[in-house]
């Protein structure tokens, strides 16, 4: 891939203040040609100031937007060529939705029949046809939502804008538009930059995550980078279930807390955290692991996950094991587990 | 027959019944005192007669009402231009000056109405501040005549009326997501196409109610035209006021009241008509049945 095409969109340092507040603070990032990037993170972390200021509704206090090679900070919403598909879905309420869907065509001047066509062509591709005539409140909330959609869409613009799109959804609902998303991403193209605070969203969506908490870029990566190697703690905790063990590192680079011995290779010396997913705890031989003491067990289908306590600490922990595994212990009594080494990762304390 | 009606709810009995005593049935009344003939010293003669309705379209009076349409019109057409970018900067101001802003748009009715109709004289009289200022400025010709001038009367028509027409497009543009107007400047509208596509048409039924308000209220204003006007110019409400207590011609005074009544009813309904076909302000199907 040509350097042009990593650079597709880029954002320079940017930031935002508020007033004395500062929403977002210097982040820097390339977005790629036709990737399916998520900007991820907890309510008020600047995800949705982000957008909004890619969108042209914000302007930077410090920094610049350039797309493919050209700065566009000072253009008006209405010169980007993006679009962005609004939450509350911002459908004009006095229009059908194939008025809706044709405005931003008229607005761009073009001809009558080629407006009809293009509505006519994207209304095909969301299944919206058979509602052309309806008014807004005549829909229910996925058809908004393909309306929207569809009134982005139809502009072909070089990045689609996405806030929260599938938050006002059911969860079923949601799960068949995340595959949908993705499947209509593929075909049209189209730069999606999607916000969501739904960290299993942007995991099953999304090409790369960029992970925000209090206007500060923590982590950028694919979907298996911030799981497999979250960048902090907080990343760790974020995306997906981690188990935390508090402890020491030592000068010799082990990891020690009650009935835990384990070398922490590179980790700086000083009060530390074990983080291990759930899924990479192991059930030992008894007498050969670490003791802990069964409090529940959840059954999940294909799996189960167990909730266990330290027996040394009391620290609570999960494992995720097969659901057709022997479990010999009943709840509340003692079983023993294994930290593989190579799957547990030490963040400061 | 509107539901209420039909079945009052117990609760809204106490208002139902003072709208039938004091509103409905002198109204009634001044029907029926439209269908019969004045008396040779005033008073009523119970004779049948469709006269009144008759005189009504005599060119000297259908010209006054004709005149009286035509200066409520201007004075709606400056009120909304006046009051249509007040409303829509008190709407976008932060959320917690709005009510203060509103509170100095509406101050000025809470003075008395001959007061503030008086300041209007001291203002626009040929010795009047305008004039003083004028003269104090440099100007030497003829001092202005503004005063008992038609414009004086829709002048002061606009200045009484506007808080009302101002509140009424507030309470529309105040309700308007501001995110319609977002969604269309991203999908590539100038603000100028936003405001006549989506921010207008959007607010048409406060627009509605603040016109239908003021020209209403105009069209049959006696005070207004009496003391701004100088007399000189005729409005159907000073014709009325005339008939009642000077011609003492309460049958023709009651027909001239009827038409303006039937005036006003007729633009109520049509703009009640108007907001139920905006969009958004219907409330869907499933919630009429509860």
């Amino acid at each position: 891939m040509t350097a042009a095409a990593d650079r597709f969109l880029a954002l320079e340092g940017l930031t935002k203040d508020f007033g004395a507040t500062r929403a977002v603070d210097g982040i820097s990032l390339d977005l790629r040609r036709n990737e399916f990037f998520a900007l991820l993170g907890p309510s008020g972390c600047g995800k949705s100031t982000l957008l909004r200021m890619l969108a042209g509704f914000e302007a930077p206090t410090e920094g610049r937007i350039l797309l493919d090679g050209q700065d566009i900070t000072a253009l008006k919403p209405e010169r980007r060529p993006l679009n962005l598909m609004f939450q509350s879905y911002a459908l004009f309420p006095h229009m059908t939705v194939a008025r809706n869907i044709a405005y931003g065509l008229e607005m761009e001047r073009l001809a009558k029949p080629e407006i009809a066509a293009r509505v006519d062509e994207i209304m095909a591709v969301t299944d919206l046809a058979p509602f052309a005539d309806r008014k807004p409140d005549q829909l229910s909330g996925g058809q908004k939502q393909r309306v929207a959609l569809a009134r982005a869409l139809v502009k072909r613009p070089r990045v689609l804008l996405l806030d929260e799109p599938l938050g006002a959804l059911d969860r079923k609902l949601r799960e068949r538009m995340q595959l949908e998303l993705k499947r209509l991403q593929h075909e049209v193209g189209i730069t999606f930059v999607i916000v969501t605070h739904d960290q299993e969203e942007a995991l099953v969506m999304a090409d790369r995550i960029a992970i925000l908490r209090d206007g500060r870029l923590l982590q950028c990566g694919t979907p298996e980078d911030v799981y497999q190697r979250p960048a902090d703690r907080f990343v760790a905790n974020f995306i997906g279930t981690m188990n935390f063990v508090p402890g020491v590192i030592d000068a010799g680079a082990r990891f020690t807390a009650p009935a835990i011995d384990l070398a922490a290779p590179g980790a700086p010396p000083g009060r530390a955290v074990l983080a291990i997913r759930p899924e990479d705890v192991a059930l030992a031989e008894p007498g050969a692991g670490i003791p802990a003491t069964l409090r529940d067990i959840a059954y999940h289908g294909l799996d189960r996950v167990l909730h266990v306590t330290l027996s040394a600490c009391g620290t609570p922990l999960q494992l995720r094991i097969p659901a057709r595994a022997d479990l010999t212990p009943a709840v509340g009594g003692t079983l023993h587990i294994a930290l593989p080494p190579d799957r547990c990762t030490f963040f400061p304390d | 027959m509107p539901a209420f009606l039909r079945r009052p709810d117990p609760r809204a009995l106490p208002a139902l019944l003072w709208l039938v005593l004091f509103m409905v049935v002198p109204c009634l009344l001044l029907f029926a005192y439209a269908f019969f003939e004045r008396g040779t010293w005033g008073g009523i003669v119970y004779t049948f007669t469709l006269g009144n309705f008759a005189r009504v379209f005599d060119p000297l009076y259908a010209g006054v009402f004709l005149t009286s349409a035509r200066i409520a019109a201007t004075a709606t057409a400056i009120a909304l231009l006046i009051a249509y970018p007040a409303a829509y900067a008190i709407s976008r101001a932060p959320r917690r000056r709005q009510p203060i802003l509103l509170f100095f748009a509406v101050l000025p009715f809470w003075s008395n109405y001959l007061i503030r109709t008086y300041a209007w004289i001291v203002l626009l009289n040929r010795e009047g501040l305008i004039n003083s200022l004028l003269t104090s400025a440099g100007y030497t010709g003829e001092p202005l005549s503004m005063l008992y001038t038609e414009g004086a009367v829709i002048v002061g028509l606009v200045y009484n009326y506007l808080p009302f027409v101002i509140l009424a497009i507030y309470s529309s543009l105040s309700r308007l997501d501001p995110q319609l107007a977002e969604a269309s400047r991203d999908l590539g509208a100038g603000p100028v196409r936003t405001f006549l596509r989506v921010t207008l048409p959007m607010t048409l039924p406060g627009v509605a109610a603040g016109g239908v308000f003021i020209f209403v209220l105009s069209i049959g204003n006696f005070v207004t035209p009496a003391l701004l006007g100088g007399g000189r110019f005729q409005m159907i409400g000073n014709l009325v006021y005339d008939q009642f207590l000077t011609a003492n011609d309460w049958p023709f005074g009651a027909a001239l009241g009827m038409i303006l009544i039937l005036l006003m009813l007729l633009l109520l309904t049509i703009q009640a008509r108007l907001t139920d076909r905006a969009a958004g302000t219907r409330p869907p199907a499933r919630e009429e049945a509860a």
